[in-house]
């Protein structure tokens, strides 16, 4: 017990280092996938065909694929189109991308499921068709989107994980270097999943508390 | 024709068919100022989609349609702006969720009319005040009943100072005991002067409040005429019939 003390001592100061980074890429990430996925997801449903089949294009590649592979490209194989990039960066622009198009799925699936008869009467009254969806359907599918989205940025808090590969000192990053330096690799991946455990939760409940802030009667299910 | 009987709408000769349907076939119709005309008819006979028609949510084939002597089937008319002049009512209400009754009066005041915070919610209450719903101006639409509903329906339409109002439907999805307000709401705009073209199988309220019966089968008009001369006296055995359908669905107590 004493030892296992000791190795937490010793290791604390990197994890928490690894626990920054961490969180810095995943929120990069989501904001990045969103920004992304928000444009991409309404122009899904409401764009002219030849963009909502450009856009599937997008979404199918990156949902289709590991996202490992995706990092490895971007990081290495990038700089043969001579683009090349740091660490962080390659880490942000993968990650967001590949969240991009999840949450565009997500905010398509929510656009659809706001009633026909919404875009009708907001067009009866006056609106234009953007209008309408900035106005009338978006503020309702941002609202139902938001517990596919709560898990997003759970699943991109474990994702981030991946990008040890490329040697950024993430969590995952500071573990592995630290097994190695300790040659205790069991408790210290132990102590890292109940580092992670710990973000998820607070993520979680963070975005509850926003999902109740956010609830319409009606609108949104029920929130206790 | 002299101006001061102009017609407010003038609809010559629509065709309307989604795919291999053909929902409109020639049907003309004129509407006088502060006129109130019932169109009736069987299920598929057209109704809702000529009220479609006319405020070009879903535009004719074919055919012309002008409102206060504007051909609004011209090219280059800007159908958002023919909307602001056209109220519509629909039967299942369609109240924007995410908002609350003076939320769904107000967002077409302050988005379209481009009024201020404060002239637009005055303007709101005023209207929510017309249809008796000022007491629920703060409510989400879940939390009203479907005539309060309809009512705010309405209140949202007048909101936007139309020059005629088109009921799809109003009460058809109402229980049987709210279809009263909703009705009396309508029957007091009548009073008031507004023009209405109302889609509804009411037949008291056709019988009170009508200017005009219109019967519409297979997608042309088949008959019009006052609600006495219809009710009465229909020319056409096909509206007598279906008029006699209506009634004694009305009187057996549904």
């Amino acid at each position: 017990m004493e030892s296992f003390v000791q190795l937490l001592n010793n290791v604390l100061p990197s994890l928490l280092q690894g626990v920054g980074v961490t969180l810095q890429i995943a929120a990069v990430s989501l904001l990045l996938g969103m920004a992304i996925g928000l444009p991409v997801g309404v122009g899904r449903v409401y764009g002219p065909r030849w963009l909502q089949r450009a856009l599937a294009a997008y979404i199918t590649l990156f949902q289709g694929t590991p996202l490992l592979i995706q990092l490895f490209l971007v990081y290495y194989g990038l700089p043969d189109l001579g683009l090349t990039l740091g660490r962080m960066e390659a880490a942000f622009l993968t990650l967001g991308l590949n969240s991009g198009a999840y949450q565009a799925e997500y905010l398509r699936g929510a656009l659809q499921s706001v009633g026909e008869g919404q875009m009708t009467a907001a067009r009866a009254i006056g609106m234009s068709k953007w209008l309408a969806v900035r106005s009338i359907i978006l503020p309702q599918a941002l609202r139902l989107v938001l517990p596919a989205w709560s898990n997003e940025a759970i699943a991109m808090l474990k994702y981030t994980a991946v990008v040890f590969l490329i040697a950024v000192p993430d969590l995952m990053g500071q573990a592995k270097i630290l097994s190695s330096r300790y040659f205790a690799p069991i408790p210290i991946y132990m102590i890292v999943a109940v580092f992670y455990i710990v973000l998820v939760g607070a993520t979680y409940l963070l975005l509850r508390q926003l999902e109740r802030k956010l609830h319409i009667p009606g609108l949104t299910g029920e929130t206790h | 024709m002299s101006t001061a009987t102009a017609p407010i709408l003038r609809i010559e000769n629509i065709y309307k068919s989604f795919g291999e349907t053909h929902v409109l076939t020639g049907i003309s119709l004129t509407v006088q100022p502060q006129e109130v005309v019932v169109l009736v008819g069987p299920s598929g006979s057209g109704k809702s989609t000529l009220l479609r028609c006319i405020n070009l949510l879903s535009p004719p084939d074919s055919g012309r349609i002008w409102l206060e002597e504007q051909e609004i089937t011209a090219p280059g008319v800007n159908p958002d702006k023919v909307r602001q002049r056209i109220g519509m009512v629909f039967q299942d209400f369609n109240l924007f969720n995410h908002l609350t009754a003076l939320g769904n009066v107000m967002i077409g005041l302050t988005k379209v009319r481009k009024m201020s915070k404060k002239e637009a919610h005055d303007l709101a209450m005023f209207e929510l005040e017309r249809v008796g719903l000022v007491d629920r101006a703060h409510h989400y639409p879940a939390q009203l009943s479907g005539g309060q509903k309809q009512r705010v329906a309405i209140a949202r339409a007048l909101g936007m100072d139309p020059h005629m109002m088109l009921f799809d439907e109003p009460t058809s999805a109402l229980d049987p005991e709210l279809t009263g307000e909703v009705l009396e709401v309508m029957q007091q705009l009548a009073r008031e002067g507004m023009t209405m073209i109302v889609v509804s199988h009411e037949m008291g309220f056709a019988r009170q409040v009508a200017s005009r019966v219109v019967f519409m089968e297979g997608g042309v008009v088949v008959e019009e005429g006052t609600p006495t001369q219809m009710f009465e006296q229909p020319v056409h055995e096909r509206t007598r019939v279906f008029l006699r359908k209506i009634a004694d669905m009305d009187s057996g107590g549904r």
